[in-house]
């Protein structure tokens, strides 16, 4: 018997304002994987990230978080999958009225960390990991879209969640920086085993991280599969997206 | 036919509204009871709410109290009952115009700047990055400032009686000439522990009337920065409204409590 996936989407069907977003999608992800997932812009890849976290209510389908369907949650139950569950959201959404620092630090003196010796030295760690040393004292404001979204990936990582959704964690990096989130994204699964799902439309970064990749399409998985499968596909509609082609003539 | 379908529309709107109120009342109360309270936050909203009000609530109340003394005082100097001027005015400012005002001001100056916050906060996914963080948004902002709310708002009713009446006071015993032993004695006299009681418990009312109408137009918001203006002009007069319109039913049913004038 296969192992049970660490979340497990069936079915999923949403619908905003008379708009078909997602229609019957289905999704494994196993433990310990990094899932890339691609698509093209609006077609619904963040509304689904929200979903896995109870953020919104799906029309239909279910959502299986180690085998618990959490669709029917109230608010409070979401809370313990919630701990489990960390998402890098699209924009950062820092919280505006704290410093990069207060940010980072936020999720730790949730989890009931009191010590401001311990807090300061996971946030200093955590901020060098995405190369935001030296802008502590700085607020969201201040910040590029760029660095706003690198603070948004340490605070995600800073008490390690067991799965982390990365929404478009590499958009509007430079190349370099966008290598060292790739890593960053491999070293947490290496070594603390995490489970990922990156939703993201960089191909570079793509074949970086991924064990499998799902391309979202019309609402619905239309490739499931590994990195070399991927590249092998003769599909045309996955080969326009892998290779980066739209259908208008010049 | 069409007069009544849109009558029971708006019906329906006001209802459901004034269920989302309960909800996140019932929501609020839950969670004091289960221990979630974060005193660090609460104290800073009270010297937010509570400290900083104190500028405007005093002088609405000093030059309400000035000018009602003024108009009192023109009018009874005709029937030669200068001197009852004291009572009315401090039973006037205890009952009604204390928690009134206060109401209003808070209203306009906590309730707008709450729900834009809050809204602003809701619109750019804070709220949503404050929930994926297993943190509920009803214990880390509503909470707080429910309960700052309770503490200062009937704080502020007392501060805004008391300067009324110092203001009364000080307008007919130097500007008009009323007898500063008749005024006293009268107003004693009149003035009954019952007056106070009353507004302090319409300023209880008022605090949870604000806080809640302002914490659910924030965290309805939506549609950007456009959304998060209209969610403020609604707190704001919506809770004015509610203010004025829950004081005349509070007066009327507090008064079975605290009869005036026995
Ligand atoms: N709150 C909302 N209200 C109305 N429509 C929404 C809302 N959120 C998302 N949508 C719609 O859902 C669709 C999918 O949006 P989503 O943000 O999931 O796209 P995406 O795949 O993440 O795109 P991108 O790669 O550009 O981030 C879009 O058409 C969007 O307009
Ligand atoms: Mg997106």
């Amino acid at each position: 018997m296969a192992a049970e996936p660490m979340i497990d989407v069936r079915d999923l069907v949403q619908r905003i304002g008379g708009q078909e977003i997602l229609r019957g999608f289905s999704l494994p992800v196993m433990r310990g994987e990094t899932l890339v997932l691609l698509g093209r812009s609006g077609g619904g890849k963040s509304v689904f990230l929200r979903h896995l976290i109870g953020l919104m209510k799906p029309i239909s389908g279910r959502i299986l978080v180690e085998g618990e369907d959490i669709t029917g949650y109230s608010e409070r139950q979401l809370e313990a999958v919630r701990r489990k569950v960390g998402m890098v959201f699209q924009d950062g959404a820092l919280f505006d009225s704290m410093t990069v620092a207060e940010n980072v630090a936020f999720p730790l003196r949730e989890r009931g960390e009191r010590d401001g010796a311990v807090v300061a030295r996971k946030v200093n760690e955590t901020l060098a990991l995405v190369n935001m040393t030296g802008h502590e004292h700085k607020m969201p404001v201040n910040l590029s879209g760029g660095m706003r979204k690198r603070v948004a990936l340490a605070r995600a990582i800073v008490s390690p969640p067991e799965v982390i959704l990365y929404d478009e964690p590499t958009a509007g990096l430079d190349p370099i920086v966008s290598d060292s989130i790739n890593r960053l994204i491999r070293r947490m699964q290496r070594q603390l085993h995490v489970t990922s799902i990156v939703v993201t439309h960089d191909m570079v970064s793509c074949y970086h991280v991924a064990d499998r990749v799902a391309l979202l399409n019309a609402g619905r998985v239309y490739f499931y599969g590994t990195v070399e499968e991927l590249k092998q596909s003769r599909d045309p509609v996955i080969r326009d997206f892998v290779d980066g082609r739209s259908d208008e003539a010049d | 036919m069409n007069l009544l379908l849109a009558l029971g529309a708006a019906f329906q709107a006001f209802c459901t509204y004034l269920g989302q109120l309960g909800e996140l009342a019932s929501e609020t109360v839950r969670s004091v009871f289960a221990g979630r309270v974060r005193l660090g936050l609460t104290l800073q909203q009270i010297s937010h709410i509570g400290f900083g009000s104190q500028m405007v609530v005093i002088v609405t109340g000093m030059f309400t109290g000035a000018v009602f003394t003024a108009q009192t005082f023109f009018q009874f100097a005709r029937l030669n009952m200068e001197s009852a001027v004291g009572p009315v005015i401090s039973v006037a400012m205890c009952r009604e115009l204390g928690p009134v005002l206060t109401g209003l001001m808070v209203a306009g100056r906590v309730g707008a700047a709450m729900s834009a916050e809050l809204g602003t906060m809701k619109v750019t996914q804070q709220i949503d990055a404050l929930r994926a963080l297993a943190v509920h948004p009803v214990d880390y902002l509503v909470v707080p400032r429910a309960l700052a709310m309770l503490v200062s708002v009937p704080l502020l009713v007392g501060e805004c009686i008391f300067f009324g009446i110092l203001a009364s006071y000080l307008v007919a015993t130097q500007v008009l000439g009323v007898g500063s032993s008749y005024f006293l004695m009268n107003m004693y006299k009149f003035t009954e522990a019952e007056d106070i009681f009353m507004g302090v418990i319409k300023g209880f009312i008022f605090a949870v009337i604000i806080v809640l109408i302002s914490c659910r137009e924030g965290l309805h918001a939506r549609d950007g920065a456009v959304g998060v203006g209209r969610a403020t002009t609604e707190a704001v007069v919506i809770c004015s409204l509610a203010v004025l319109i829950s004081n005349f039913f509070l007066t009327m049913f507090l008064n079975i409590f605290f009869p005036a004038g026995v």
